[in-house]
């Protein structure tokens, strides 16, 4: 019975062990969480000297004034808002494009190829699409586009104000653009990812009482997918709402509110890029920590609606297979 | 109902009930497994053979919402006892899966796996062994030459020879085999069917599968499932050319199912 | 009939070439991107960026502190980073099946996945910088191995969740303990799929450039102490391209390009050994 007292011992030990690595799991996933709740407390604890300071009014003044001390979180916000909103509505129509290309229409010998040509792209630094904007965008901008832009749309009754100013090549809308161009490849390879997966006999039953490929997609692929497909642009929203070298490098880091886009704004992070470092006094610091709250605050909520709709469309896939 | 004055019986089976979620899946099963004899059972897909099978070793409790209540009784102690420990249990029933599952590892660390588990080995010892079982389960030849080679480049049927050695190289005494040959051509179908015949000198062995002809040639007594209860139990060729119920004798002329 | 059926084949035709313009388009820029940095890059990539320091304004130089303080960190960032990953990932795939802490840790981990990573900085910088006193690459590294962490759990989670259910029971029917079938069986059916989310991780934090900028900072000089500033390539590329001077910015093309280059080379590299392991199961 030698053996048996051998298997005992070797129990009671594999439990321990089990236990042990059972927890060590649990920490790490309890990690997450905790981390969460530091990054909130951390930045709502180095806020507090602004938040007790200008309260509310943070949000709604456009002031941003080191030498008296006054700041006011309207300019970056709107800047921000602003960037995000002109590079969804380009992203938007091209990814959709995009992943209409690559499920339906693509040869099949280029599908992979260029598939995974949009999935690299989507993985190329921030930085490279900033440094582009301000060294070869901007300019060919400032010559050949908003020049245009000024003399016909700029003298139109409604819109003119917004598209009038000074070609400089830099300012809100060329941010925005740059946005775009960064967000298209990723917005479009999670629209490509949820178009797959619509059931091919759906698809095919429709082809089969006729359906043309574009009423395929508009009718039965795009259905289907509503929600998934939101939630992919939601996805790209919140990159590009908490991107911050893409638009750094172009926006124009001015603490100005301007009707117009062709004027230099300021958005969230590229104050933040530019300011962090070489603010003195507690709440210059405070106020752009405040910035920082305010930033994660809107991602949050802009990715949790992300995810509730992904996961969603996810359940609906598994109740109709 | 005369299997168990045959021989003496490994597995007794008494008012077994089990559930998934609130969906009863076996009605009161009764019956007794005979030791070193192999045990078929036999029924239409979703009748609980393969549940019934995976209440031996408790395999169900992986998964949450799955239950068992009555009782199994391996050797005087209740299988099903919440005090049971499970390793143990699992070391004295191994079990054999549909599909090939060796480990990602060498052909002779899939074998090791589980020895290791409940055995401190010599190296000489352990390679002993690790020949042993392979031999036993018919793949010493063909791979005595390749064991440092992963378990996952074999072949369906030498994979699931593996597995094979795998269960028996802890030296159980029940092998539960779930449908063991069903992702199989023929020829290691029949590879692992004289095996079977083989191995049964040493274990105790039951067996789930669809196949009834399967059933017919390996086993010596056969059990019939329908919708989660026993239908007929009792020697194989009894069940087969003089079945007592209706439904049985619709089953295996092949008038359902 | 007729003419509904011309109408439909009309917007068709429309709706395809539109999409198909979309895809031209959004290749243009990508590929004018590409063509810019490589025309900028490649002139600027001399050996001296390989073997001298970042220069002061209006004198020749090269990378090799920036380059050398990038991969430290990377390195720093996704040893601290990846183990915690994965036992995260490990939780939520085989031991979360009850309870509320995997739904939970699950939803927050997919949205600081994508949180920015600006904040990130500003986290590390309140928590880490201030308590310290000054800037260093422990820093940097810390704030990196925060973008890595929620990467790791992803890949780990999804990568275990394709290993059937069935290997588990094989193990667990021999009458493993947990921990050993995880770590022995399924982890390591796994192994392939995992490092490539590492590889992926690593690809990501080598070009990040916002969470460094109030952490590492930048170091002009050589150093390898990680407990001061130290150079790296992102915020020595957006220090130099951003400042009048010719030569700085040639250095900042030249980071540009190796930066992106060898977040390329990883990402095919991941694809690659993915797909090799994909098809010897």
């Amino acid at each position: 019975m030698k053996s048996t007292l051998l298997h005992q011992a070797r129990l009671k030990q594999q439990i321990w062990l089990d236990m042990l690595f059972r927890g060590l799991t649990r920490l790490s996933a309890f990690g997450v969480l905790a981390l969460l709740l530091a990054i909130i407390t951390s930045l709502v604890i180095g806020s507090m000297p602004a938040i007790e300071a200008f309260g509310f009014n943070f949000l709604i003044n456009d002031e941003w004034n080191p030498v008296t001390d006054e700041y006011g979180a309207l300019v970056p916000i709107v800047g921000t808002l602003v960037t995000s909103g002109i590079a969804l509505l380009i992203a938007i129509p091209v990814s959709f494009g995009i992943a209409i290309f690559l499920t339906e229409l693509s040869p099949r010998v280029l599908r992979r190829p260029l598939g995974i040509a949009v999935e690299l792209l989507a993985g190329i630094p921030s930085i490279i699409y900033g440094m582009w904007g301000l060294f070869v965008f901007a300019p060919f901008f400032a010559d050949h586009i908003e020049p245009w832009i000024n003399d016909h749309i700029g003298t139109l009754p409604m819109l003119g104000p917004f598209f009038s100013g000074p070609p400089m090549g830099i300012g809100i809308l060329t941010a925005g653009i740059i946005l775009a161009i960064m967000v298209i490849p990723f917005i479009a390879s999670v629209m490509r990812d949820v178009f797959e997966v619509v059931p091919p006999m759906l698809k095919e039953s429709a082809y089969g009482v006729g359906a043309t490929t574009w009423e395929v997609v508009m009718k039965i692929v795009l259905p289907f997918t509503r929600i998934g497909v939101v939630g992919g642009i939601m996805l790209g929203l919140g990159r590009a709402l908490g991107e911050t070298m893409a638009v750094t490098f172009v926006i124009g880091n001015a603490h100005e509110l301007s009707k117009s886009l062709l004027m230099p704004g300021n958005s969230i992070s590229s104050a933040l890029a530019n300011e962090f470092t070489e603010a003195v006094g507690e709440l210059y610091t405070a106020s752009l920590i405040e910035l920082g709250l305010i930033l994660f605050f809107i991602t949050f909520v802009v990715l949790s609606l992300a995810r509730l709709m992904l996961h969603k469309l996810g359940k609906g896939e598994g109740q109709t297979t | 109902m005369n299997a168990e004055t045959v021989n003496t019986p490994k597995v007794i089976v008494r008012d077994l009930n089990f559930f998934y979620g609130n969906y009863r899946a076996l009605k009161d099963i009764n019956l007794d497994i005979a030791e070193k004899m192999v045990t078929a059972f036999i029924g239409p897909s979703g009748c609980g053979k393969s549940t019934l099978l995976r209440t031996f070793n408790r395999m169900y409790q992986l998964y949450p919402k799955q239950k068992a209540t009555g009782q199994i009784m391996l050797d005087g102690s209740n299988v099903l006892d919440p005090k049971q420990d499970l390793n143990m249990l699992r070391a004295k029933v191994g079990m054999v899966f549909q599909k090939p599952t060796p480990f990602p590892m060498s052909i002779y660390d899939n074998i090791a796996f589980g020895v290791k588990l409940y055995e401190n080995l010599s190296r000489n010892e352990m390679d002993e062994r690790v020949e042993w079982a392979l031999k036993k389960a018919a793949l010493w030849g063909e791979v005595s030459d390749k064991l440092k080679q992963s378990g996952t480049s074999l072949s369906g049927g030498q994979q699931q020879r593996l597995c094979i050695a795998r269960a028996i190289a802890v030296k159980p005494q029940v092998l539960l085999l779930d449908e063991p040959t069903s992702a199989l051509d023929p020829i290691s179908t029949a590879h692992i069917e004289k095996l079977i015949d083989e191995l049964k000198k040493d274990f105790t062995i039951v067996i789930v599968t669809h196949n009834m002809q399967q059933a017919a040639r390996i086993s010596d007594f056969t059990a019939y499932m329908y919708l989660g209860d026993l239908i007929e139990f009792g020697d194989t060729s009894t069940v087969f050319t003089n079945p007592k119920r209706k439904e049985t004798e619709d089953y295996i002329t092949g008038r359902f199912g | 009939m007729l003419t509904l059926y011309t109408r439909r084949r009309i917007i068709n035709v429309t709706g395809l070439v539109v999409s198909m313009l979309a895809m031209a388009f959004g290749l243009f820029w990508l590929c004018w991107i590409l063509i810019t940095l490589l025309s900028h890059g490649l002139s600027a990539l001399t050996p001296a960026v390989f073997s001298q320091m970042t220069p002061p304004p209006g004198s020749t130089g090269g990378l090799l502190n920036a380059i050398a303080g990038t991969l430290m960190m990377s390195l720093l960032g996704t040893l601290i980073g990846t183990p915690i990953g994965i036992l995260a990932g490990t939780y939520l795939a085989e031991f979360g099946q009850r309870g509320w802490l995997a739904p939970v840790t699950r939803f927050i981990n997919d949205i600081l996945l994508s949180a920015p990573s600006i904040v990130i900085g500003l986290f590390v910088y309140e928590v880490y910088v201030i308590r310290v006193g000054h800037f260093s690459g422990w820093a940097g590294a810390l704030a990196l191995a925060i973008i890595v962490i929620p990467i790791v759990i992803r890949t780990t989670e999804n990568m275990l969740r394709l290993i059937p259910n069935t290997l588990r029971e094989a193990a667990s029917a021999l009458g493993a303990p947990q921990w050993k079938i995880v770590s022995f069986v399924t982890l390591r059916a796994a192994r392939a799929g995992i490092i490539t989310g590492v590889m992926l991780a690593i690809a990501r934090i080598s070009g990040e450039t916002a969470p460094l900028l109030f952490t590492a900072l930048n170091n002009q000089f050589w150093s390898t102490d990680m407990n001061s500033p130290l150079a790296n390539l992102p915020v020595v590329i957006f220090q130099f391209a951003m400042s009048p001077y010719e030569d700085w910015q040639h250095l900042a093309w030249a980071g540009a390009l190796l930066i992106t280059m060898s977040v390329l080379t990883l990402n095919i590299l991941a694809r690659i050994l993915f797909r090799q392991s994909a098809t010897t199961h």
